[in-house]
């Protein structure tokens, strides 16, 4: 049975989140979340090569044979991959140079080639399209939160080299919540980043949790005092 | 006649979690002491600090876990972590270190792992781990064993020392610190300086510089006392200081200008207080008598490499914490022989079907 709409947004965002649930693309999620403004930029990127590349998979799914198909989609991936760093470079040079390595390494990001192969070749374009958005979107959420979360803690500001992603303007959107000298280290390192990953996994599923906890409550309603003996 | 029967265990264990560990605490005391004589009173205040600190968290943590909390306090578990993280910290560390630093020892190397008993490493040293790599220079100030007394900070002073992070007026950070041994020997070599010069300064003793072989000495003291008790097992203390001065010799034979004599590598740092009484926690260390030989001299060696190659003056919870990680398998693979099972396991021969051939 195919999924209704509600339900593609609600995977990506939510239940299927790419970077809490499925777990992948984790090399460029722990790597780049050091700062919001990385992540942005990092999620931005991701999130436009998966909506390209659900679309385009999705177009040529009937005439890619079953065979190479793979090849076909890494072939596709690495074309739009190019085009967007290419793009990246151009517009947004400063933040480009900081993601460095991990703008063409979005073309071995499985989440993307898991969308493809799982979804989009399988689905019409409008679908695959939406699909590819609200997993990019989720995989943006998480990168962001954990740039936050990391970025305060390791250095005490928030959307520091902001100027790099919205021009000069940027630079008022820095927020020093304190002196950075006496920043938590740890949280910038990469250990510091799995910490801060398996945190947001355990309250994603602490969410789950008590949401399942509350439904049940619902579908089972307790007796009204109307009805209870005595009243 | 009816025997009195029981079921197991036949044989019950002379200590409990708790006494073992008031044991542990018991000869941590002239270590600790020593410490104090050498260092100040920064000491005793840490060791006050983090142990507040610990049972405060570990107390939250079980209630929250919702296990008997009284019963899991008087384990005393969270004491003797607390107690080894404030001898590894520097006597006059700001308290949100030690805080932070207890916090991570108690709520994550420790309840997130489910408890003791099952956290596969040492809290103390993931604690200790994760402020030395996060706060590198409130984790440098070791004061000089012998200006100390030139100028001693009270109690008083030094607790608003801690308490502030800034030394009390008219002091200053560079009078009263200086490089430990390991750090004044590493950065003499890469100067280009030789060993013999680097130790012939005043402040050297018999092995290293005076204070820190006598803390050694005392927490050596302590250590005896428990391998007397039975508390600990001789082979990982062995291994380690074996671990440490094989190597360490056997380079300084090569090149005694280049590397420091194995008796300044095991009377240095923490190799004392790490062989008898950070290596030998029961619940992340190698639990097989070869096991432990494996695990300690793991320990050992990765503490002369990290010294010598590394990018840090001492390595024990940098080498503890990655033979914790060894230690299952260095269980599995030395399992002791069971009395009438071949090793390896498998059922004892007279068991089932022979083979033709056994």
């Amino acid at each position: 049975m195919n999924p209704t709409l509600t339900e593609i947004i609600r995977d990506g965002l939510w239940n299927n989140n790419p970077g809490l649930v499925q777990l992948l693309g984790l090399c460029p999620l722990l790597a780049i979340s050091g700062t919001v403004v990385n992540a942005i930029g990092l999620g931005i990127a991701t999130t436009l090569t998966l909506l390209l590349s659900n679309v385009l998979v999705s177009l040529i799914r009937d005439h890619a044979r079953p065979e190479i198909r793979i090849p076909v989609y890494v072939l596709i991936i690495a074309s739009i991959v190019t085009a967007i760093e290419l793009a990246m470079n151009a517009w947004f040079h400063g933040l480009y140079l900081i993601l460095g390595i991990f703008i063409p390494l979005i073309v071995t990001n499985c989440a993307i080639i898991g969308r493809a192969e799982a979804f989009a070749s399988r689905n019409p374009v409008p679908r695959a399209a939406l699909d590819g958005l609200m997993m990019g979107l989720g995989f943006t959420g998480v990168l962001i939160a954990l740039g936050a979360l990391r970025e305060v803690v390791g250095q005490g500001t928030l959307l520091d080299n902001a100027h790099l992603l919205f021009g000069e303007w940027g630079h008022a959107l820095r927020i020093e919540l304190f002196p950075s000298d006496s920043g938590f280290l740890l949280a910038l390192l990469p250990p510091g980043a799995f910490m801060a990953m398996g945190l947001l996994i355990a309250l994603k599923n602490w969410i789950d949790i008590r949401l399942e906890a509350r439904a049940v409550r619902v579908t089972e309603p307790t007796p009204s005092p109307a009805e209870s003996p005595g009243n | 006649m009816r025997f009195r029967t029981e079921s197991s265990p036949h044989i019950i264990p002379r200590h409990s979690v708790g006494g073992v560990m008031r044991q542990v605490l018991l000869a941590l005391v002239p270590g600790t002491l020593a410490m104090t004589w050498f260092f100040g009173w920064g000491v005793l205040v840490n060791v006050v600090l983090a142990v507040l600190f610990a049972v405060a968290l570990e107390a939250t943590m079980v209630a929250l876990r919702r296990r008997p909390v009284m019963a899991t306090l008087s384990d005393n578990s969270a004491i003797v972590a607390a107690w080894l993280f404030a001898l590894a910290v520097p006597p006059l560390t700001p308290v949100w270190v030690t805080l932070i630093g207890i916090a991570f020892a108690i709520i994550v190397a420790k309840h997130l792992y489910g408890g003791l008993g099952y956290n596969p490493f040492n809290p103390a040293m993931v604690g200790y781990v994760v402020v030395l790599i996060s706060f590198p220079r409130e984790m440098a100030l070791w004061p000089a064993p012998e200006t100390l007394p030139q100028m001693p900070l009270g109690l008083w002073q030094t607790l608003q020392t801690v308490l502030t992070g800034s030394l009390p007026a008219g002091m200053d950070w560079d009078a009263i610190t200086r490089a430990t041994p390991l750090d004044a020997v590493r950065e003499g070599l890469v100067s280009g300086r030789t060993v013999s010069e680097l130790t012939r300064s005043p402040v050297f003793g018999t092995f290293s510089e005076t204070g820190w072989e006598w803390v050694g000495n005392f927490f050596l003291l302590g250590g005896l006392y428990l391998l007397f008790r039975r508390i600990i097992g001789w082979q990982i203390p062995l291994a380690v200081i074996l671990g440490v001065a094989v190597p360490a010799g056997f380079f300084w034979m090569l090149d005694p200008d280049q590397f420091a004599s194995p008796a300044f590598h095991v009377f240095s740092g923490a190799v004392i207080l790490g062989a008898f009484f950070i290596a030998t926690d029961p619940v992340s260390a190698s639990t097989t008598p070869l096991g432990r030989l494996f695990y300690g001299a793991g320990i050992g060696l990765l503490i002369f490499v990290i010294r010598t190659w590394g990018g840090y003056p001492d390595a024990v919870a940098f080498a503890v914490l990655l033979m914790n990680m060894v230690a299952p398998t260095l269980d599995h693979l030395t399992r002791p022989r069971v009395y009438g099972h071949p090793r390896g396991g498998g059922p004892p021969p007279g068991d089932g079907p022979r083979t033709p051939n056994a």
